[in-house]
């Protein structure tokens, strides 16, 4: 025990010194202090000048080329173009050098175009007028000349230049209101208090002179948290130090609104700036494809070196006799033949690894790349994704992951604002066991305050009047409301039109806003917070004020708020309203019971729930309140902390007043987007803060769980029957007895499971046991595994990414998805493979964390049954088909050593080495991924069993890889023995008819290397035409249009004596190939003969047993007949109707 | 990465600043267009393989085949090919002795003679080739070593030859720059082949042999040029320059009767600088006219190849071999090509017939295991 504290202690003091490191001293107008209070270190921090460009003009070509080179490919390749220029190889720098040089400069010019939009952007900014209070006078400057330490005057209207402390306003009050909407996407205007010292400075001769410091923390990305001090020294007199918080911190990026204008002095400026701190890069998400694109690089990387190892040992088993070595017409020069043999061996493998490096394409990654960026288009193009209301479609924040959506197996859904709307009404309230209900139900009309009241049990009594008197002003006065009275409000919630001008009620909880609307309804109105007086008017329009005294804010952790106000008659009352679970603990008289069955009972029906409560606090009991807050708010280190445990001691005792309920409907087409996703094999967890009745509510209403769905229930009710070990073990017993009865049958029971937030931090919890540990977790898991349906409540924000990350490492290492709408879901959104934020009221921070972003709920429909399947079939081709192409392209330069003595000589020319990857054979593979639809839309949306058919990247397993690579080396075998028969030991010649003399003329090696690169190319062009299931009038032209483009260019290219080449070796070639009946002949048979196996699988693999996705294609024609023709119907008969 | 996440908070900021004003209107522009492209509903046409629709492509593609392949086999069956290896490996050849005692620098060609029989006669222009086995013209080493603006006739390609063409560049003791450089044209193939015919009334007469149009048009008139001045005599266009090494004369000795046919243009030359794809290859020799009147080209009888053997290829087992083929619209002897035209139309046909029988039988079930569904 003593050595725990002396260990506390020494934390304490070790903390403490740390963080005396980590603050700073500001000196505001760059005044000193006055002597013997401080010594003057001047400090130096960064101008405020913003730098989010990357590069510079002069670092941009080193700095770009390092970070493109440390892409493992990149980096290959440069290597196998280094080789080529140091040792003689078969193939010429250019062939890898150029491509390179292409794929180089094409991201370069991108990135530095990148940058210099940034670097405008940055001037912009940077460059931008700030008003600085300069010796008594305003002095306008551009923006990044802003120094720690000047006093910056904001008007209206304009953006804070960087973080700022808050010393006066033009307001009298001392407050200012700001919009965040740049910052967290909150559009309610927040308050700001000024230093309570400082808010009488007016003028800026006031303000300037103004001797103080502020000591403050260094600064850190939280936007919510700031810890300050401030010492203003004053004539000869001590100095007076207050405590500032996030609520005097001005941040850059929010704007000024309501205020003429305000003073405030920097203390974070340019990149510490909080808002800077925040553009932090996430990390990086890499999708399966790409995973199991790197596999297939390891394997070709393999084949790669066995190909160049077999190849050199097989050279020197068959030059062993001098005789094959050096023929008397093939002499080596002097040089080589001085070479140590182990140094021939070694350039002789680099030089076979050079020949064949092709097989690994440098156009892959640029294909790819190119594919996923204009591909991410067609996301937020597309229409139906877009929401009139919010007035955005979908938005697109890291194209790496398109095709992952194609491969979901998990959804984390949030419920509130995801699920549901998020869009409250006030239902009833229950005050000491009656039940009250608004009638009007929101028609712009307010019926009269008494008849509003709809009371089920009427037996008013004057103890009752009181309770209710007590329930409706705590409504009224515990919240954070503000209230605008101007019509142009870019609020979330449009207020009740009165007779009087237009007001609207703005907070960044919508449950506030419906619980204060529905007191308006029952004839509580809250009109204003002015002067700290909150002003009410009740049932019988008079306005009752009360002094607000404390705000003990909201807190998903404590999962309440508070406020202590002073009434007129000089009572000061607490009033405390949060969720049932961290109400009734700290309650001590009030109808408990019955509050508590009728919380449950609207639990049931779906409605969100919040309780009560108040206590009446003696003079002294508020002192020592009061005492506890100051202090802690005063407190420079640990002020969370000691704030929590303030709020802690204060609230409790309480008195329990009611409870209300809000209702938060579905969203559209939830139901719908849940049972699509059931159909398409993804399993629906729902993680909530809510309470389980609610959640479950949903649950049913989303059609999450059904009405045969089996239940299965982990939650604290149970485990406190019996040990969690029990229940664990009874439920798996349940889930193993009912999955192995079933059997074979589909039809099983299906199981849904319901697990609290409190369970599952035991499940977590690595036990004491060491064997405890890890079974609890496999048998959770084991469970999940087998439900189909997974509600989750009572989650912390960080729970949810704990659950995210328990399925995400399991033994399948499934594809998870996160999608959610407020803050509280960002953790499990960046968590989760793939991130969705809901574009929702709650701000945009989980849109803008995510890596996709929707407006609504049931995009995610057309997200992942759509544009998800699409991805992932387009990109799963594109990476067979690349490594497909290459081994067909490289396969037959493999064989052909075994005919040139293993002397690395190439088959094809130069050129068509160079081009076949960057010209003939890329531009359809890149059109086919980003146009193809093997199954319309409309059946995708039908359908969405069709899903399961790619799941766990199946187009990408080893069989289907393996498959492709066959068909590849099958192909190359017959392009290479093909053309070999025909040239080997027979004339393969051409007759000459087409030429002026009737000769029979010979073809030499380089007319045996295009015949089988034009075999090549129209082989592989017409496999993915045969592969292509949409042909668009843009598929015909680039497919037609690359096959022309290579004939003109290899007539153009072997048309002309190039004067800038040394070697004339193409010369005419390939009109003399073409002139030769055979050569016709032949190429015709060796392309029908390459597609026929490919052509005759497909269609036994359609025949025999065809998947779901092959039986849509075909039944495609009948179906989409029928739905069309009924919509049509039933949209005439609605017309008819009306 | 930071760039982007950046830009998109200043339009949110500036997003909602704007519909303050503007209301939805500035939202509505922020609406996708609604064209076919970028709403993926481009009108396509979606052909989908099955074996309904693949069945009449093979059987297209067998009645195809087989006819041309079948074509093609008789053509090839009908031309006329002979071939007689001379090396002279076997003791008892007529070009035993002369394998045996080659040697570089013999100044005497030592001739053999072979004789064979052509039983039937050959109609048409003969052709006549040579062909080497077990000749690497495809290493790599042998096939870069050339430089081909020497041979299109740049001046200072012929005094100063490519790297390339090393250790065939100069010549090791007078240091002159050979032309042709390089191994291809070191290695020439300088048997010189004769044939006689013997009648079957004892005499001799010697078959004509051209030997001009045997190699490609354009190589011989764009691609290969004879260097310097065309009225200079070939001695001073070639000045300053070496013989290759193993050529027994210089170049411009080539043909010394036609000098359209002689230098870097000589015909045989110009073959043998094409070199041969693989390891056993033929090239062309020589051609041999028909006869105006209709009397077969070569008539059968018995014929004498008279060889003067320079070219060794006992030092690698090679093998040398002589030719004569006539030729059809598809070129020569080449039997492979109809029967692989044959047997894939017939593959095709087959399995024309077995998706036939698996259509007609899936088909049916697939239909009624869908109603259901």
């Amino acid at each position: 025990m003593d050595f725990s504290l002396l260990r506390n202690i020494i934390s304490r003091y070790c903390a403490g010194e740390e963080n005396w490191v980590d603050s700073r001293t500001v000196y505001i107008g760059h005044k000193e202090p006055p002597p013997g209070a401080e010594a003057y270190i001047p400090q130096r921090y960064p101008d405020n000048r913003i730098v989010s460009s990357k590069y510079t003009f002069w670092n941009f070509i080193p700095k770009n080329l390092f970070e493109q080179f440390r892409r493992i490919a990149n980096f290959y390749f440069l290597v196998i173009f280094l080789v080529q220029l140091i040792i003689d190889t078969p193939t010429s720098p250019v062939t890898s050098g150029l491509p390179l040089f292409f794929v180089i400069t094409v991201t370069a010019i991108k990135q530095g175009y990148e940058d210099w939009l940034r670097h405008k952007a940055d001037c912009s900014i940077n460059e931008c007028p700030v008003d600085v209070v300069q010796q008594e006078k305003v002095v306008r400057t551009q923006s990044h000349k802003l120094r720690v330490g000047d006093i910056v005057m904001v008007r209206e209207d304009e953006t804070f230049p960087c973080d700022l402390i808050f010393l006066s306003s033009s307001r009298d009050d001392g407050t200012c209101y700001v919009t965040t909407t740049s910052l967290d996407g909150e559009s309610s205007h927040k308050t700001y208090y000024a230093v309570p010292d400082t808010m009488a400075f007016k003028t800026e001769q006031e303000v300037d002179s103004l001797h103080a410091t502020i000591e403050c923390e260094q600064p850190q990305p939280d936007l919510y948290k700031f810890v300050g001090r401030i010492n203003i020294y004053k004539d000869k007199e001590e100095p007076v130090s207050r405590t500032l918080g996030a609520e005097n911190l001005l941040l850059r990026g929010a704007t000024l609104k309501n205020t003429q204008h305000i003073y405030a002095v920097a203390v974070y400026t340019g990149m510490e700036t909080k808002m800077a701190l925040n553009y932090q890069s996430k990390s990086q998400k890499r999708s399966a494809v790409e995973k199991s694109m790197n596999a297939f690089l390891i394997v070709y990387l393999c084949i790669l070196i066995s190909k160049a190892v077999i190849n050199t040992v097989l050279k020197y088993a068959w030059q062993w006799s001098p005789d094959r070595d050096e023929p008397w017409y093939n002499h080596r020069t002097e040089n080589e033949r001085q070479r140590h043999v182990v140094i021939r061996a070694f350039t002789d493998f680099l030089a076979f690894m050079v020949l064949f490096n092709y097989i690994i394409p440098v156009s892959m990654y640029v294909t790819v790349e190119m594919q996923k960026f204009l591909g991410s288009y067609f996301i937020t193009w597309d229409e139906e994704m877009f929401d009139e209301e919010l007035g955005q479609g979908a938005q697109v924040n890291t194209s790496d992951l398109n095709e992952e959506l194609g491969q979901v197996e998990y959804v984390f859904t949030d419920k509130t604002g995801t699920l549901t709307e998020n869009n409250m009404e006030f239902i009833e309230c229950c005050v000491d066991g009656n039940v009250y209900i608004p009638h009007a139900i929101c028609n712009g009309q307010i019926l009269s305050a008494a008849s509003s009241i709809d009371m089920i049990d009427s037996s008013p009594g004057g103890y009752r009047r009181e309770y209710e008197d007590l329930f409706f002003r705590a409504l009224c006065l515990c919240h954070t409301v503000q209230v605008k009275e101007e019509e142009t409000v870019d609020g979330i919630k449009r207020g009740i039109h009165q007779g009087r001008p237009t007001s609207f009620y703005i907070s960044s909880s919508p449950d506030e806003v419906a619980l204060v609307e529905g007191m308006k309804r029952l004839g509580y109105t809250y009109l204003r917070l002015k002067d700290n007086y909150m002003e009410i008017l009740n049932k019988d329009d008079e306005i009752e004020r009360f002094e607000l005294l404390h705000v003990l804010n909201f807190d998903s952790v404590r999962r309440r708020m508070s406020v202590i106000v002073k009434s007129i008659s000089g009572e000061y009352l607490m009033f405390c309203k949060g969720a049932d679970s961290s109400i009734f603990p700290r309650v001590v008289s009030g109808k408990v019971e019955q509050v508590k069955t009728h919380v449950e009972q609207n639990a049931v029906e779906g409605l969100r729930t919040l309780c009560v409560a108040y206590r009446r606090l003696s003079e002294s009991e508020y002192q020592e309140a009061c005492h506890y807050l100051t202090e802690a708010k005063l407190a420079l280190q640990d002020r969370e902390q000691r704030l929590a445990q303030a709020y802690d001691v204060i609230e409790r005792d309480f008195v329990l007043l009611g409870a209300t309920a809000v209702e938060d409907r579905l969203q559209e087409k939830a139901a719908d987007t849940i049972e699509s996703l059931h159909k398409a094999g993804i399993k629906v967890w729902v993680l909530t803060g809510d309470k389980m009745e609610t959640a479950a509510a949903t649950c049913y209403a989303s059609k999450l769980f059904r009405r045969s769905t089996q239940i299965l229930e982990l939650t604290k009710k149970r485990t406190k029957e019996q040990s969690l070990h029990d229940v664990l073990f009874e439920l798996n017993r349940t889930v193993l007895r009912q999955r192995s009865i079933s059997g074979l049958s589909v039809d099983c029971l299906d199981f849904g499971l319901i697990i609290d937030g409190a369970t599952l931090s035991a499940v977590l919890k690595p036990s004491q046991e060491v064997s405890g540990h890890g079974n609890y977790r496999e048998i959770f898991l084991e469970i999940c595994r087998n439900c189909s349906a997974v509600l989750c409540c009572r989650m912390a924000p960080l729970q949810k990414a704990q659950i995210v990350k328990l399925i995400k490492s399991s033994k399948e290492h499934p594809i998870t998805l996160a999608v959610g709408d407020g803050a509280n879901d960002v953790s499990m959104i960046l968590e989760a493979h793939v991130g969705i934020g809901i574009m929702g009221k709650e701000g945009r921070q989980a849109a803008r964390n995510s890596d996709y972003a929707i407006p609504k709920f049931k995009h995610l429909k057309k997200m992942l049954l759509v544009h998800g399947h699409y991805y992932y079939i387009r990109i799963a081709e594109l990476v067979q088909y690349f490594f497909y192409k290459n081994v067909c392209f490289i396969f037959p330069q493999f064989l052909y050593q075994f005919f040139c003595g293993f002397s690395q000589q190439p088959l094809y020319d130069t050129a068509y080495l160079t081009l076949y990857n960057i010209s003939f054979t890329s531009l359809p593979i890149l059109l086919y991924s980003l146009v193809e639809q093997h199954v319309t839309i409309d059946t995708l949306k039908r359908e969405p069993s069709l899903y399961r058919d790619i799941a766990k990247n199946s187009l990408l397993r080893w069989p289907v890889f393996l498959y492709w690579t066959c068909l590849g080396v099958f192909d190359a075998v017959i392009f290479f023995f093909g053309a070999y028969f025909l040239f080997d030991n027979t004339t393969f010649t051409s007759n000459g008819q087409l030429m002026t003399t009737n000769t029979q003329m010979m073809f030499g090696n380089w007319t045996f290397g295009t015949l089988i690169f034009t075999v090549l190319v129209f082989t592989v062009t017409l496999k993915l035409a045969l592969d292509t299931r949409h042909w668009t009038w843009i598929n015909h032209f680039v497919i037609w249009g690359s096959l022309l483009f290579y004939v003109i260019f290899s007539l153009l290219w072997g048309g002309i004596i190039w004067p800038f080449l040394n070697y004339q070796r193409m010369y005419y070639v390939f009109m003399q190939m073409l002139s030769s009946g055979p050569a016709w002949l032949s190429i015709i048979l060796l392309i029908t003969v390459s597609l026929l196996p490919d052509v005759i699988k497909k269609v036994l693999c359609r025949a025999i047993c065809p998947t779901a996705t092959e039986r849509a294609q075909s039944t495609r024609p009948c179906l989409t007949v029928e739905p069309s023709t009924i919509f049509m119907l039933s949209q005439s008969s609605s017309r008819m109707s009306f | 990465m930071m760039a982007s996440s950046y830009n998109a908070k200043e339009e949110d900021g500036h997003h909602s600043g704007s519909s303050t004003h503007g209301g939805t209107g500035a939202a509505k522009n922020k609406k996708p267009d609604n064209t076919a492209f970028k709403q993926q509903r481009l009108p396509a046409w979606q052909p989908i393989l099955t074996a309904g629709t693949v069945l009449p492509a093979f059987f297209v593609i067998g009645l195809l085949f087989i006819p041309i392949g079948i074509g093609l086999y008789v053509t090839s069956n009908n031309i006329k090919e002979y071939e007689i290896d001379y090396t002279g490996v076997e003791p008892n050849t007529p070009c035993y002795d002369c394998a045996n005692s080659f040697t570089w620098n013999s100044t005497t060609s030592c001739v053999c003679t072979v004789n064979f029989t052509l039983v039937q006669p050959f109609e048409s222009n003969v052709y006549m080739y040579y062909g080497l086995s077990n000749f690497y013209q495809n290493h790599r080493r042998y096939v870069k070593s050339r430089d081909d603006s020497q041979l299109n006739g740049v001046q200072s390609s012929l005094t100063n030859p490519s790297k390339e063409c090393e250790p065939y560049r100069t010549n090791p003791e007078t240091k002159l720059p050979i032309a042709p450089c390089g191994a291809i044209a070191n290695s020439l193939f300088n048997d010189t082949l004769e044939l006689y015919y013997n009648h079957p009334d004892g005499n001799m007469t010697k078959v004509n042999l051209v030997k001009k149009g045997i190699a490609w048009y354009t190589d011989k008139h764009v691609k290969f040029r004879n260097p310097g001045n065309e009225k200079d005599n070939f001695t001073e266009r070639f000045k300053g320059t070496a013989k290759p090494v193993n050529w027994m004369k210089p170049v411009y000795e080539l043909d010394p009767l036609d000098p359209e046919n002689n230098g870097f243009i000589n015909e045989d030359f110009i073959v043998w600088m094409r070199t041969a794809a693989l390891p056993t290859f033929r090239k062309l020799y020589r051609i041999i006219q028909k006869k105006p009147d209709s009397a077969p080209t070569l008539p059968s009888g018995r014929y004498f190849l008279n060889v003067t053997y320079n070219y060794p290829v006992r030092s690698f087992d090679g093998r040398k071999r002589m030719i004569l083929s006539t030729i059809s619209w598809m070129g020569g002897k080449n039997p492979f090509l109809g029967i692989a035209y044959i047997t894939v139309g017939s593959i095709c046909f087959f399995l024309g017939v077995v998706l036939l029988i698996i259509h007609h039988k899936y088909d049916t079930r697939s239909n009624s295991a869908d109603i259901p569904n």
